[in-house]
Formats: structure tokens, C-alpha cells, sequence
């Protein structure tokens, strides 16, 4: 009797099953073939234009004569001092909330709004960018304001991915330090931080390469589409990858399609390679996590 | 009877929120004697050997009331920085917890964040704290390897050898011989024997044979009430409450 419940239970099973996968499944394939349709049309479009003087070449009235190197090299400094300004903040305000803050209700006020801030649309942040950084404090339209800009905006994700990080090292390394003496910030600075690292540089990472492909909040904040200069500082100004590829699109001839193509391109081996990273970052760290 | 005294505790009581664990503990704990702590599980032993070195502090939703005098100090004085009791504590946790880092660095973590830098005088102290803790023969060989691929047992004797090493005037221990061979649990209760010269040992154990064998004195925990305590021989041989007399000849439960 049981017996052949139990069959039919598991047949039921067994058939709803597949329909989930069936449907995730195709799910997936919609979502794949879209992406891949994406990328074929743009390297269709672009990979004439991809040579190395595509890639050192400065702007041009001449779509065959323009290059990409001065976006290039502003959307790469773009990064790396984005980086230097957002990950200390960020992880600092991580540690302080996940291991100093008293669990009160200003702290829960304070969780609450960060992850509403990580919702808030950029361009919003590039008028807080256009008025604190570049008029206020009266740094102009530089690269170190846009960087500023792009920190603020990356925050909420930062501190929020650390915390996770933070979070998922078990209190028992918190205690055997302490049992030892330690105090929190030895604590954190030896223990936690090392451990948490990786999860945090991976989300940090993720995060940035969202931040290469924001427009909106540059433009707000006065990044200019065209410069016939590489930066010479971080006071100087600048522009990135893609206001780059807008600026070309819209423009009427089709030799500057092409180039907008080539960009993409450009921009989606440079996310690519980001998110290389991220994983490579993940997996080499993830073994040594398991305890 | 007990000259010297190292802890006076009077009228513990414990909260994890709205569930109080300790009630009303009261007892004293001499100097360089081994006390153990039995009972049955969840009576709050744990909690209560945490309580003495203020780890649980460190736990949301935490509260206690009453005293705990160490040497003449109430540790839970507003004065009092936890770091410097837990200089002069050391624990081992009921579960294992070595730094996910290599054995060496777990050995000497505690002395390097006393500010000893000293390359040769590190390697001294991982060397005897790891002799001591009965660990040694089996990892002189590879001290540079991961803490986390040693087995349980090898693991608790590291923390062990990690608490030692900071030299500390007490030695709280939940539980270390849960994992171990018979081997090596004679080895550590030797050690303890041994230690109980210059620290003074609490003890918390399931076992109550080891209790017997290497303890001073006894208390008998029951639903977070302290039963009694005394001398062990006298514990358990002629136990003044039923209930301890019960949960020492096994009719527990
Ligand atoms: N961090 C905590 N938060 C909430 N309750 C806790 C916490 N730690 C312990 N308790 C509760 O306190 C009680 C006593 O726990 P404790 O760990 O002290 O028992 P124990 O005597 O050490 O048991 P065992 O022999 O199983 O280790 C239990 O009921 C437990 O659920
Ligand atoms: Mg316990």
C-alpha cells in the first residue's frame, strides 16, 4: 500500500520537476540568445574598426581618423581613483557599522537608508556631484570630482556587500581573538579583514564595473564629450568610455557608428576582464574559507 | 581547607535576552587548584565559564547581574577594561576555533599582539606552548600549514597551546577533551595536573571520571542553578543533594 503511494508521490514529483527546469530552462535561453544576439551585431559592426590606431587614436571630425584613447585612458583613472576614494570609505563605514555601532535605532536608521540610497538613480547623484564637488568645493569639472561622484554613488553597494562579508565570518574567530586579549581593532585588523577580504573585493569589483558603464551621472556632473587631450592630472578635465559611444551614435555619419560599435566592444572587454577577476578572486580565496 | 582565592562569585544571574540561563550562582574558586564543572547539557555551564572571562559580552542581548571577584577586582566593574581580564584569563571554547591561519601564526598570535617580535623568542614560546599542549610531535613538521586541515582533536589541543602561550594566571576550559583519544586526554589532564601549580583551572567537562581524577573541587550545575559544590572526593562519594547524587551515579533523566 505504502509503497505504491510513495511511487506515485515521487512520479508527481518527478514531473513537476521537470516542468521548473523546462522553464528556467528557457528562461535562460531567452536571456542567453538576446545577450549573445547583442554582442554578434556589435562585433559584426565594429571589429573592422578595431586596430591599434583605433585604440591610440585622439578625436576626429573624420569617423576613420577618430580613436578611442583619450575616453580610454579616462574611463581606466576613472577606476582606479573611484577605487582609492570608495573602498576605504566604504569599508570603513562597513566596520564601523558591523563592529562598533550600537544596535539602536539611529543604527537602524542609518542600515535603513543605506539601502535606500543604493536604489536612488544615478543622475541623481550627479547633481549632488555637480553641486558638492564641482561648485562647492570648486574642483571643477576635473577627473577627481567625477571620481568623488562615482564614490558617492558606489557606496550604498560597497558598504553593503563589506557587511556581508564581514558578517559571514563566524563569531567564533571574534572570540578566540578576544579571548586572547585582542582588542576589536586588532581583532578586525588581523583576523576579520583578512578573512573578509576577498568577499569584499569581489563585490567592490562587480560594483566598479557597473560604475564603467554609467553615463548619466558623469554627464550631469560635467564630464565633457569631447577632448582632443589625455588628462594630464586629476585636476584636469576628462571623458569615459561611454559618454564616448553616445556621443558617436548620436552623431549622422556611419563611419561613426562603426566607431560607436568598436567602443562597445572595447568597453565589453574591459567588463570582461573585471568580472575575471572578481571570480578569479573568488574561487582562489573561497577553499581557504571553508571551516 | 583553601587559603588563597580566585574567584568570588556572588549572586550570578544571566540573561540572553528575556531567558535567564544563570540563577543566583554563588561560589568561590581558590587559587592554583583545578575546579570542574558538570551537569547536564544546556544547564548553563558554558555560559557560565564565558561569564568569567566577559566574552559573552560580546553577545547581542547579553545581561548579568551580581558579582564576579577576581583577585580582589569585580571584573564586571564599570573601570574595568575586559581586555586586561582576558590577559590574565585564557580560554579554550567548547568548539575549536582555531584562526583559519597556519599553526605557527595561531600559537603566536596572542604574544605578537602583546607586542613580541622577537623572531627567535616566538619560536621558543610556539615550541613550548605546542609541547605543552601535547601537539608537538605530531606538527613540528608543518607549522606552516593551514591550522584548518589539522583533525578536531589536533585542533582543540592547538587552542590549547594558543592560550598558553599568553602565559595567563587562569585557564578556563569548556569541554577539552570532548574530541580527543583516551591518549591524548591523559596527556592534557597531565598537563593540567601539571599546570595547576602556577594557574588556576576551571574546568567544564561531561566526563566524570576526568572530573574525579584531575579536579579539586566540583560543582554540579542543574537548569542553570548551581546544585553544589565542594571538595570532588567529598562530591562523589557523599553528595548532600539528591539531585547531584542522581546525575553522578548516571540515574539522570
Ligand atoms: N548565545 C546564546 N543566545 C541565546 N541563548 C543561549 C546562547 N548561548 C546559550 N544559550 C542558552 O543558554 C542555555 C545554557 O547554554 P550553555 O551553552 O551554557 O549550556 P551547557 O551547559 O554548556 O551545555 P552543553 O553541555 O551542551 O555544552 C541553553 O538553554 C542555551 O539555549
Ligand atoms: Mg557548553
Amino acid at each position: 500500500m505504502i509503497e505504491i503511494d510513495l511511487k506515485r508521490l515521487l512520479k508527481k514529483q518527478v514531473v513537476g520537476e521537470r516542468i521548473f527546469l523546462s522553464l528556467s530552462f528557457l528562461a535562460l535561453i531567452v536571456v542567453l540568445s538576446s545577450l549573445i544576439v547583442l554582442i554578434i551585431d556589435v562585433i559584426a559592426d565594429g571589429h573592422s574598426r578595431l586596430s591599434l590606431q583605433f585604440l591610440t587614436g585622439f578625436p576626429s571630425r573624420k569617423p576613420e581618423e577618430a580613436g578611442i584613447l583619450v575616453p580610454l585612458v579616462g574611463s581606466i583613472y576613472m577606476i582606479i581613483l573611484t577605487g582609492l576614494f570608495a573602498l576605504p570609505l566604504g569599508i570603513g563605514a562597513a566596520i564601523y557599522l558591523e563592529a562598533y555601532a550600537p544596535k539602536n535605532w539611529f543604527s537602524s536608521l542609518v542600515e535603513l537608508n543605506i539601502a535606500n540610497l543604493a536604489a536612488v538613480p544615478s543622475i541623481i547623484y550627479g547633481l549632488l556631484g555637480l553641486e558638492l564637488f564641482v561648485r562647492m568645493m570648486g574642483l571643477g569639472r576635473s577627473l577627481i570630482a567625477g571620481a568623488l561622484t562615482m564614490a558617492l554613488l558606489l557606496q550604498p553597494v560597497i558598504i553593503i556587500v563589506s557587511r556581508e562579508a564581514i558578517r559571514s565570518i563566524p563569531i567564533s574567530i571574534w572570540e578566540a581573538s578576544f579571548a586572547l586579549g585582542a582588542t576589536r581593532w586588532q581583532t578586525i585588523r588581523h583576523q576579520i579583514l583578512p578573512l573578509a577580504m576577498p568577499g569584499i573585493m569581489t563585490g567592490a569589483i562587480l560594483s566598479f564595473s557597473r560604475a564603467i558603464g554609467e553615463t548619466a551621472p558623469l554627464i550631469t556632473m560635467g564630464a565633457l564629450t569631447y577632448i582632443a587631450f589625455l588628462p594630464d592630472g586629476i585636476f584636469s578635465p576628462f571623458t569615459v568610455l561611454p559618454i564616448q559611444i553616445f556621443n558617436w551614435v548620436s552623431r549622422p555619419q556611419k563611419g561613426f557608428m562603426v566607431n560607436a560599435a568598436a567602443g562597445i566592444i572595447i568597453l565589453l572587454i574591459i567588463l570582461i576582464l573585471l568580472n575575471s577577476l572578481a571570480v578569479w578572486l573568488r574561487n582562489k580565496f573561497q577553499r581557504r574559507l571553508n571551516w | 581547607m583553601v587559603d588563597k582565592i580566585a574567584f568570588e562569585i556572588k549572586d550570578l544571574n544571566t540573561w540572553f535576552g528575556e531567558t535567564q540561563v544563570l540563577k543566583k550562582i554563588t561560589l568561590t574558586i581558590p587559587r592554583n587548584h583545578i575546579t570542574s564543572i558538570i551537569g547536564p547539557s544546556g544547564c548553563g555551564k558554558s555560559t557560565f565559564i564565558r561569564s568569567i572571562n566577559r566574552i559573552n559580552d560580546t553577545i547581542p542581548g547579553f545581561r548579568l547581574s551580581g558579582s564576579v571577584v577576581f583577585e580582589g577586582m569585580d571584573i564586571y566593574d564599570k573601570r574595568v577594561d575586559p581586555i586586561e581580564i582576558r590577559f590574565k584569563i585564557g580560554m579554550v571554547f567548547q568548539k575549536p576555533n582555531p584562526f583559519p591561519k597556519s599553526i605557527y601564526d595561531n600559537v603566536a598570535y596572542g604574544p605578537r599582539i602583546r607586542g613580541i617580535r622577537d623572531r627567535v623568542l616566538l619560536d621558543k614560546i610556539v615550541e613550548e606552548s605546542i609541547q605543552k599542549a601535547a601537539l608537538w610531535i605530531e606538527v613540528k613538521d608543518k607549522l606552516a600549514k593551514n591550522a584548518l586541515s589539522l583533525s578536531g582533536g589536533q585542533q582543540q589541543r592547538l587552542c590549547i597551546a594558543r592560550a598558553l602561550a599568553v602565559n595567563p594566571e587562569v585557564l578556563l576550559l569548556d569541554e577539552p577533551c570532548s574530541a580527543l583519544d583516551p591518549i591524548s586526554t591523559g596527556k592534557i589532564e597531565e598537563l593540567l595536573l601539571d599546570l595547576k601549580q602556577q594557574y588556576t583551572i576551571i574546568v567544564v567537562t561531561h566526563n566524570m571520571q576526568q572530573a574525579a581524577r584531575i579536579s579539586d573541587f566540583t560543582g554540579y550545575f542543574l537548569l542553570g542553578e548551581l546544585i553544589e559544590f565542594g571538595d570532588t572526593a567529598r562530591i562523589f562519594t557523599i553528595p548532600k543533594d539528591k539531585r547531584t547524587e542522581d546525575y553522578i551515579t548516571g540515574r539522570y533523566g
